[in-house]
């Protein structure tokens, strides 16, 4: 029986073969699971852009783009099982949307000559070019977020945090415990006291935790959640009677469906952000004219506007307008991963290009280079209004504490050269 | 016709104890071998390694393993994912501690390392039976990846709390990390696969694979006729935990690289191989392949037929494959409840008796 599968599948596969001539794009989403919430309408997001170029553009440069979904799950061996099974196919950039698969690929992605662009996740330290080739995290990373926080709440208190107490709840994994480090660095610079709650996979069950704070009452709760753990989070928070004002997540948990569960009780909750929210950009009546009204919307087309859903389709504007950028250095418009990786060491994505998508001042202006694959690290803070049910951006993006975090990216990126016995890239 | 044992002769004790008695199966299990070291290397890719082989082989040493002591000595556990955690964990101190050594002897070292801490856990087996020892091995599950993500010590005080495989090279060829073969990662798993299924055949049908069986089948009556209930159960959770331990240091080196033990070593792998054991069939070793080919292949399979050829939505494939897995873990429970092996067990009577079954 086994071998009757196995030759099956091995039919099939050779079937499946690569179609030529397309911009591949490769989108290891995960619409089931407890992490689904999150992941649908990413994978909305990222999926429709690709459509509404194909419609509206005939695709980046000529050439039709096409997108092969492989469900993860957020598990890492599907995630690598979705690996191996589109990099056949010339996918151009992988972006897992989940760190723990990151760190699973930085190594192979290398080794492959592919591209991987993790927006916001993955591993920190992929910003120093330097010596993750392969790897960018711009526009902003987990430590970025992690000072923007803390740069909000230094505002928020006249430039003094001395002495506050903030508590961490966090998702027991390597993407939780990324901004420990640096929080632990700003606590020492800042004098603020931070006490660490881990909350553990998949995160429905946080009595205990939401507990402790009621006891140690700190001035402010931070949290680095993903999945049903927010929602869950947030509940409890309302719970005991936490003041919503004083509760703030990064980026990943910062959504409509994080929040909508708790109902009212939810209104003031913030998050950070990097890039802009709600549908008040030309790029959404192109998406309902060219991708809606004409079917051909992801999944169930009723995630346009959200946050997770924009950050998708931000990420999918970033990824294209690399492309457009690795056609140009290198004068073809059917490019390969290497070339792909050329046109994203080069990005350069200012104020006017945006407008002229349709998207202006959706994120930063920024530029990369060959040392810097993370971007500015600009951070914004959003609030969820109950009422309208609306996040609206509450601060506007600002510089982070790149002296703390650029010190930290050195040290983990040396350590990780040390350790792979990796030259440096950029000489 | 040509399955039987009439005309193959045995004139030796050796001949007549062999493994597989009947020619034909003889041959067949040479055909196997020949094939998975002679002709697979030479025609296989990232993709078949990485999705197909490698779990399929390392799963199944994981089988093996519980079925030593699930199907033979009839030691209900749940808690061979925080054992196959161990292996990993003690692997990749081992191989970040001593990078010159071979991977083989960490590999060994980290089963050995398990085997221990399996012991230890198999302690309460001598005074709790059923459903109380699968609780407390439950509790090893838990403890244990809890003590994994709780003491820096074990990941090395890196940031995330993830382990990374660093590259390590045996005689020369390099085995782990990204730029191994898929070619060498293969056969080095193959390699480990085939020792431990040998040793495991050649023990349950010695001595030591009779006490077991023993003690699973009546424990007091065992002991009455002189079976050392301490001594087989601790042996029992002993070479379990050996090939456990392999098979997560191996998942964990050669297979995934990095690892999260939360998540990759979670209840949920726990249950996994237990269901591979089941659906093979307890107490065969040729189930225990069965069983993991069967629960490997079938969501990649699913996954092929439903999203590559009828194209559809990828979530709905997903959410159909639980379907499809839990239904047929339940036929199998209901229609075959000696799994797999006992299929091809009748298979086998069958094929004695063909053309004339009468």
């Amino acid at each position: 029986m086994k071998k009757t599968l196995s030759t099956l599948a091995l039919g099939v596969a050779m079937a499946a073969g690569p179609a030529m001539a397309d911009l591949v794009f490769p989108s290891l989403s995960y619409r089931t699971g407890p992490y689904a919430a999150g992941g649908i309408p990413f994978a909305d997001g990222y999926a429709d852009y690709f459509t509404l170029l194909n419609e509206r553009d005939g695709g980046i440069g000529g050439v039709m783009t096409r997108l092969v979904e492989c469900e993860t799950g957020y598990n890492t061996e599907k995630g690598v099982e979705c690996y191996e099974s589109t990099k056949g196919e010339g996918a151009l950039v992988y972006q897992p949307l989940s760190t723990g698969i990151t760190y699973q690929l930085i190594p192979k992605v290398t080794a492959d000559d592919i591209p991987m662009h993790t927006m916001g996740y993955g591993r920190t330290s992929a910003a120093n070019g330097d010596v993750f080739s392969h790897v960018f995290n711009y526009p902003g990373n987990y430590w970025n977020g992690a000072s923007g926080v803390v740069n909000y709440l230094l505002e928020a208190n006249n430039g003094d945090i001395n002495g506050k107490k903030i508590s961490l709840v966090y998702h027991n994994s390597a993407y939780g415990k990324e901004p420990i480090r640096t929080l632990e660095e700003l606590a020492k610079k800042h004098g603020f006291e931070l006490s660490l709650l881990p909350v553990d996979h998949p995160g429905q069950e946080q009595k205990s935790q939401w507990l402790q704070i009621r006891r140690d009452r700190p001035d402010y709760v931070v949290m680095w959640g993903w999945g049903v753990m927010n929602q869950v989070a947030i509940q409890e928070a309302a719970n005991i009677r936490f003041n919503m004002e004083n509760f703030i997540g990064v980026w990943w948990s910062g959504a409509e469906h994080d929040v909508l569960s708790a109902g009212d009780k939810a209104n003031g909750y913030k998050a950070v952000t990097f890039h802009n929210v709600g549908r008040d950009f030309p790029v959404f009546e192109d998406i309902q004219k060219y991708v809606v009204d004409t079917g051909k919307a992801a999944g169930a087309g009723d995630q346009i506007g959200n946050v997770l859903y924009n950050r998708g389709m931000y990420a999918a504007m970033l990824a294209a307008e690399a492309v457009k950028t690795a056609q140009e250095i290198h004068g073809t418009a059917d490019i390969t991963p290497a070339m792909m990786r050329d046109g994203m060491e080069a990005l350069e994505i200012t104020e006017e290009k945006m407008a002229g998508l349709g998207m202006p001042n959706f994120g930063p202006s920024f530029t990369v280079t060959c040392e810097n694959h993370g971007g500015p690290g600009l951070v914004g803070v959003t609030q969820w209004d109950a009422s309208s049910k609306t996040w609206s951006l509450i601060s506007d993006f600002k510089p982070t504490d790149t002296e703390v975090i650029g010190a930290l990216i050195a040290e983990d990126s040396g350590a990780f050269a040390a350790e792979n016995n990796i030259e440096s890239n950029c000489k | 016709m040509f399955y039987r044992e009439a005309g193959d002769f045995k004139v030796s004790y050796q001949q007549d104890s062999q493994t597989f008695p009947i020619k034909f199966d003889r041959y067949r299990y040479y055909a196997v071998m020949a094939f998975a070291f002679l002709v697979v290397p030479f025609v296989i890719n990232d993709y078949w390694a990485n999705a197909i082989l490698l779990p399929f082989l390392i799963y199944s040493i994981a089988a093996i393993g519980l079925n030593i002591l699930v199907g033979y000595c009839g030691q209900v556990s749940l808690g061979t994912g925080g054992f196959m955690a161990v292996g990993a964990y003690a692997c990749y101190k081992l191989m970040t501690a001593f990078p010159d050594v071979s991977m083989i002897i960490h590999v060994l070292l980290a089963g050995g390392v398990t085997a221990v801490v399996c012991v230890g856990f198999g302690l309460p087996s001598l005074r709790i039976k059923g459903f109380y020892l699968a609780v407390a091995t439950l509790a090893a599950q838990f403890f244990l990846v809890w003590l994994f993500n709780r003491v820096p010590w074990f990941y090395n005080y890196s940031a995330s709390g993830q382990i990374s495989a660093p590259e390590r090279d045996v005689f020369g060829v390099i085995i782990t990390g990204a730029n191994a073969t898929a070619t060498a990662t293969y056969l080095f798993c193959l390699v480990f696969l085939v020792l431990c299924a040998l040793i495991a055949r050649n023990l349950t049908r010695g001595t030591i694979g009779r006490t077991w069986m023993a003690i699973r089948d009546m424990d007091i009556a065992a002991e009455i006729i002189g079976v050392n209930p301490l001594k087989a159960k601790l042996t029992a959770f002993a070479v379990s935990g050996f090939f456990i331990g392999i098979s997560g240091a191996l998942f964990f080196a050669i297979y995934l690289g990095a690892v999260e033990v939360g998540e990759v070593f979670g209840i949920n792998k726990s249950f996994l191989v237990l269901f591979m054991v089941i659906i093979g069939g307890l107490g065969s070793i040729f189930g225990s392949f069965a069983g993991a080919a069967f629960l490997v292949l079938l969501p990649v399979v699913l996954k092929v037929v439903g999203v590559d050829i009828l194209g559809w939505p990828t979530d709905i494939v997903a959410h159909l494959q639980l379907v499809i897995v839990g239904a047929l873990i339940i036929v199998f429970l209901i229609m075959e409840p000696h799994g797999l092996a006992q299929l091809w067990r009748v298979a086998k009577e069958k094929l004695r008796l063909w053309p004339f079954p009468h």
